[in-house]
């Protein structure tokens, strides 16, 4: 997706909670990431390693928790959780769920100095 | 051998010989004996650093969507939109399906009815140019390596549009059927345009552009004898990712299915227009 972009996202949340909060640095930074946010993990670490650096984060942990995909489902109208786009209902095998949830990336806490 | 700090098994704390693991984990300060003559190493707690009067390690609860900063500035141009009772979509599709031709068709179609447009690519203006020639205003955004527009470039844009009230606002992303979907503008919906030539299973292929739009055109009907296209398969495809999604047929070409857009148009500004 564009996971770069996501990366200056997280410095910059970073650099003004630092500002705030007055801590030098960051050890640790947990992400809450859904199923259905599009996020390619890998490439996501990735470009942390790079966009972090010069900042408070430089060289942080970073930890990702996945979080369910969540959907409604249009034939037994019960809201499930699903694990991809496309999986069907697990109640009743239907085929037309509309995601509600599961988007989310946000980051959760850090751990700081 | 400690592969933190790079100490020996043992270390001498006030002439007392402990185990180097010992030092660290209680969090022991001791002296390294470093080759240029001594280091006095204070990095031992879990946060490698020790500050006078502060402690070590704390935990700060963020809870902050990545996305906030371009999220505050798509509610602003959305404040702003509201307060004109203007309405605007974001058109997003993969690069070549039409959506400048059904824009320029779109604006001769709606004659003299206040409208502008945001133009995003990555480079060039030909298509601002496009959409000047049919006398409409137009903003040329170029994202350079950028694959999306977001809402400080949006917001930038209308400010120099300078909107009329109950005007229809047009922004035509940057063709990618990614990465537009997370990013909101600030817009009352986005409107996904898939063409007959680019396979059925589209929809399947990048669910999460279907699935953030409120309308589908179909686009290039015209075309759909021309290439075994099964229109369906293609609507059948987008329902499954998006069972609330309105999907109209249309051929900017031919003008099939042209009124039934610009009746979804006038709806939409017609309810905002009503609100503002």
């Amino acid at each position: 997706m564009h996971e770069m972009s996501l990366c200056e996202g997280i410095r910059k949340i970073v650099e003004d909670q630092a500002r705030q909060h007055g801590f030098a640095r960051v050890t640790t930074l947990r992400l809450e990431i859904g199923r259905f946010a599009g996020v390619e993990k890998p490439a996501l670490a990735f470009a942390f390693d790079v966009v972090m650096r010069g900042s408070p984060a430089e060289g942080a942990r970073l930890e990702m928790l996945d979080l369910p995909g969540r959907a409604q489902c249009f034939d037994c109208g019960v809201a499930v959780e699903i694990d991809h786009r496309l999986a069907p209902c697990p109640l009743c095998g239907g085929g037309k769920l509309l995601p509600e949830g599961g988007d989310e990336m946000r980051i959760k806490d850090m751990e700081v100095l | 051998m400690c592969t933190v700090c790079g100490c020996g098994d043992v270390v001498t704390l006030d002439g007392r010989k402990v185990s180097h693991d010992e030092a660290h984990r209680f969090g022991l300060a001791h002296h390294h004996p470093a080759p240029s003559g001594g280091l006095h190493h204070y990095g031992l707690g879990a946060a490698g650093v020790s500050v006078p009067g502060m402690s070590q390690a704390r935990l700060i609860e963020v809870e902050t969507s990545i996305l906030a900063k371009n999220d505050a500035l798509a509610a602003g141009n959305r404040q702003v939109l509201a307060g004109l009772g203007a309405f605007a979509v974001n058109l997003v599709s993969s690069p070549g399906s039409g959506k400048t031709t059904l824009l320029c068709k779109t604006i001769e179609a709606l004659g003299a009815a206040p409208l502008a447009v945001i133009e995003g690519d990555q480079q060039t203006d030909h298509d601002a140019a496009r959409i000047r020639a049919t006398g409409a205003r137009a903003v040329q955004v170029n994202t350079g390596k950028g694959c999306h527009l977001d809402a400080q470039m949006v917001g930038g844009a209308m400010a120099a549009l300078a909107l009329e009230p109950a005007s229809l606002l047009f922004i035509e992303n940057v063709g990618n059927l990614v990465c537009p979907a997370g990013f909101d503008l600030g817009e009352d919906a986005k409107v996904a345009i898939l063409s007959v030539t680019e396979g059925e299973d589209k929809p399947l292929k990048y669910p999460d552009m279907f699935t953030a739009a409120r309308l589908a055109i179909l686009n290039k009907t015209d075309l759909a004898p021309h290439c075994d296209a099964d229109l369906m398969a293609y609507e059948a495809n987008l329902k499954r990712v998006n069972p609330a999604l309105t999907v109209l047929r249309v051929s900017a070409r031919t003008g099939e299915g042209m009124e039934a857009w610009l009746a979804w148009l006038r709806a939409g500004l017609a309810a905002k227009t009503l609100g503002a």
